[in-house]
């Protein structure tokens, strides 16, 4: 693996299914009394959050705590960075502190590359979402759920070969998206995007994967689909003529579900504009995995985190070399 | 530095003169006085071409000289520094300064303090509208009559995106043989862009500046020009579509003309895979065929120029994260070399075709009168000598100009200015500046 996350495409087809297994391990904790481990003793995680988002903030805190890494969650809200500082400086602050990891929400994308890039900060960078760019471990807590969910028992060292995977909404502006669809076709899966044409890229005829404007047609063939929020205020710059047309044309509601094969699961990485993109029928059935999505997500980054910090050797051995 | 009225003879032996055959050019008092083989050194400053190219002195049609008001990226004192450098002797400066060049008292201002830094010759570009705002027409006459006698006009960085208050301008100029120079960028489809839209765009997350914002502007305003008769100016041309557009209006017999950028003859939107600022850059860097369409346009004269859009920023303004970078590259020191590696060494473009369009024909379009003459006997003295052999990997630290957002460091280029005369005094000898 890499040194740092910053993309789906950072990750080869035996980097993403070892994190898919390690998850698995790491998902064993979280049954336990005792839901923590040693392994990233006396290691710092900065959470560094240039944009709100508690869910994947706490996520990530989650993980590393559960890992017995130092966290320090460092917000842009009420920080020095509201008074101007540049992220050259702030990062430089955190390299200061002795950050081994940090892991970067932020409005621009490329920001978390830059920060890797750079040579401002000497740790690992995990991407938590840059923009529209990519959010490289969501992509990999909804590859993990879908393993889990379709592979069922002996799910370890699989892939998702074959799977058919749809993803509704606003691909142009999802960086859930992006990362999907990269993470998902390394994992042998086939990915069809569907949206309105006016939120789908100029260039996604480059993608690995295929286009629809028509959620019907796709939806008998899906194992998993998968719905993005889609911001009401899209409306206004005219992407869509109104709520309603959207949630007619590209709603998930009962009746669409009911087309799904049987086994197949409807995934949703929230926060859900329930009434928009999904229905309340839809969102609260048994085969939507929202929640289940949520505890996979702190599995996989603990797995994350592990691998690019703790690396396959136990942190103790490590030491005496060091 | 300032004039001296004292004699003064330069000698140049053995300069290829638009890369023809080797000649001696002997300049006295500000003029060439003779050209010839053998030509007597006495009492001259003598300097062994040894087989250079000597070009008439470059004239920039697209400087951003930051004065006044960004005096931390470049002053028009170091800014003309810059230009003599890369082998210049006259550049336009752009009116989007603090306050805006849009009063007689600013564009006097600027070209006042051209005329004092004495390395090369400021000519200053009035705005089209009050603040670059686009509603109202600047004084573009008091302008014209000003010290500084300004015929070029520009809104650049902004696009006069009404179509009456263009329309206006064009028509307004006529009066003093003005043209208009468009910054051609369709506002409400470039809100929030950070690159060309396209495959990289689509993998990078970064809103897309799309081609046809560029090109819609680009066919309203040669409709326009030719309505009411004008002359147009259409600024960084930047896709094959524009391309397209400037050939069709030039069929037709309309008074439109063209620049080109060095970068966009050069580098490509892939560049932004790096996120690096250093390339973010309006308008942005298009695709290859982008590239190879606008190399072979100014090859053809579709393309009149190659114009810098020298734009200096702060190093803190390039060294951050992309969305919260300003937007441009300089240029004056490094685009002469740009232009040999691609139009010269590609076997594109001879010396007599970098001579005109990196000299005669700004200087046409601007009407200044005194820059991009020919190299003959009679002429004002201002020259370029040019070491075409010469090869190094550019690095920024050797730069003049005050900012060093070049997108250019570690890439080797051809050419190297050797000598620039202005007005037969030399701004740089060997290389360095005087």
């Amino acid at each position: 693996m890499k040194r740092h996350l910053i993309s789906a495409t950072d990750l080869s087809h035996d980097d993403a299914v070892l994190i898919l297994d390690t998850a698995e391990e790491m998902g064993r904790i979280a049954d336990r009394p005792i839901k923590k481990l040693p392994t990233l003793r006396g290691r710092t995680v900065v959470n560094l959050f240039f944009e709100d988002s508690t869910r994947t903030r706490i996520s990530f805190e989650a993980a590393a705590k559960r890992l017995s890494a130092d966290v320090i969650n460092f917000s842009a809200k009420g920080s020095s960075v509201s008074k101007g500082e540049s992220l050259k400086d702030t990062a430089l602050t955190l390299q200061a502190m002795g950050a081994d990891a940090v892991v970067i929400r932020h409005h621009d994308s490329g920001a978390p590359h830059r920060l890797a890039t750079s040579g401002w900060i000497g740790g690992s960078v995990v991407n938590a979402g840059d923009g529209t760019h990519e959010h490289p471990t969501q992509a990999l807590l909804d590859a993990y759920t879908i393993r889990r969910r379709l592979a069922a028992a002996g799910a370890a060292g699989t892939d998702l070969a074959g799977r058919r995977i749809t993803i509704v909404g606003d691909i142009l502006h999802s960086r859930v998206a992006r990362s999907n669809v990269h993470l998902l076709h390394t994992l042998g899966a086939e990915v069809t995007v569907v949206a309105p044409p006016t939120l789908v890229p100029i260039g996604v005829e480059h993608w690995p994967c295929a286009v629809s404007y028509d959620l019907d047609a796709v939806l008998p063939k899906s194992d998993a689909v998968m719905m993005l929020r889609v911001q009401r205020e899209r409306m206004n710059a005219a992407y869509f003529p109104t709520e309603r047309e959207y949630a007619r044309r590209y709603g998930l509601n009962g009746d669409r579900m009911a087309r799904m094969p049987g086994h197949a699961i409807v995934m949703h990485p929230g926060p859900m504009n329930r009434g928009m993109e999904i229905t309340a029928e839809v969102a609260d059935s048994p085969r939507c995995t929202a929640v289940e999505q949520v505890t996979n997500g702190v599995s996989v980054r603990m797995a994350v985190l592990y691998l690019l910090l703790g690396g396959a050797e136990p942190a103790a051995t490590k030491e005496t070399h060091e | 530095m300032s004039e001296t009225a004292t004699p003064r003879r330069t000698l140049i032996k053995g300069a290829k003169i638009l890369g023809g055959r080797p000649q001696d050019v002997l300049v006295e008092n500000g003029t060439i006085a003779e050209i010839g083989s053998g030509l007597p050194a006495a009492g001259a400053t003598v300097i062994e071409a040894d087989g250079r190219i000597l070009l008439p002195g470059l004239v920039d049609l697209h400087t951003h000289l930051r004065e006044p008001g960004r005096e931390d990226s470049e002053t028009v004192l170091t800014g003309t520094r810059a230009a003599a450098a890369g082998g210049y002797t006259a550049v336009h400066a752009m009116a989007n300064t603090f306050p805006v060049a849009d009063t007689a008292g600013v564009v006097e201002q600027v070209w006042r303090l051209g005329r004092e830094s004495g390395y090369c010759d400021v000519q200053p570009i009035g705005a089209v509208t009050v603040g670059l705002g686009g509603k109202q027409l600047a004084e573009l006459g008091a302008m014209h009559d000003s010290a500084a006698g300004v015929t070029v006009f520009s809104d650049d960085g902004k696009c006069v995106d009404d179509a009456v208050i263009m329309r206006r301008a064009l028509e307004y100029v006529k009066a003093f043989d003005g043209v208009v120079a468009q910054h051609a960028q369709e506002p409400r489809l470039t809100e929030g862009a950070q690159m060309n839209e396209g495959t990289v765009s689509a993998e990078l997350g970064l809103t897309g500046w799309p081609a046809v914002a560029e090109e819609s502007i680009i066919a309203r305003d040669i409709l326009l020009a030719a309505h009411v008769g004008s002359r147009l100016h259409i600024c960084h041309l930047s896709t094959a579509g524009s391309v397209e557009l400037v050939r069709w209006a030039k069929s037709k017999g309309w008074r439109v003309t063209a620049e080109v950028t060095p970068h966009h003859l050069l580098l490509t939107d892939e560049l932004v895979r790096s996120y690096d600022p250093v390339y973010k850059v309006n308008p942005p860097l298009r695709t290859e065929t982008d590239v190879l369409a606008l190399r072979e346009a100014l090859a053809d004269g579709t393309i009149d120029i190659v114009a810098t859009d020298h734009a200096p920023h702060p190093h803190e303004d390039k060294d951050c994260e992309w969305g919260a970078a300003a937007m441009g590259m300089i240029g004056l020191e490094t685009a002469l070399s740009v232009v040999q590696h691609t139009m010269v060494d590609t076997g594109l473009m001879d010396w007599a075709k970098v001579a005109d369009r990196m000299a005669y024909a700004p200087a046409a379009i601007g009407r200044l009168a005194g820059h991009g003459r020919p190299v003959a006997v009679g002429e004002p003295a201002n020259l370029t000598l040019v070491d075409p052999a010469y090869r190094s990997l550019v690095d920024p630290a050797g730069f003049v100009s005050r900012s060093r957002n070049t997108p250019y460091k570690g890439r080797e280029l051809p050419g190297r200015v050797t000598h620039t005369f202005l007005r037969g005094r030399a701004t740089v000898t060997d290389g360095n500046l005087t």
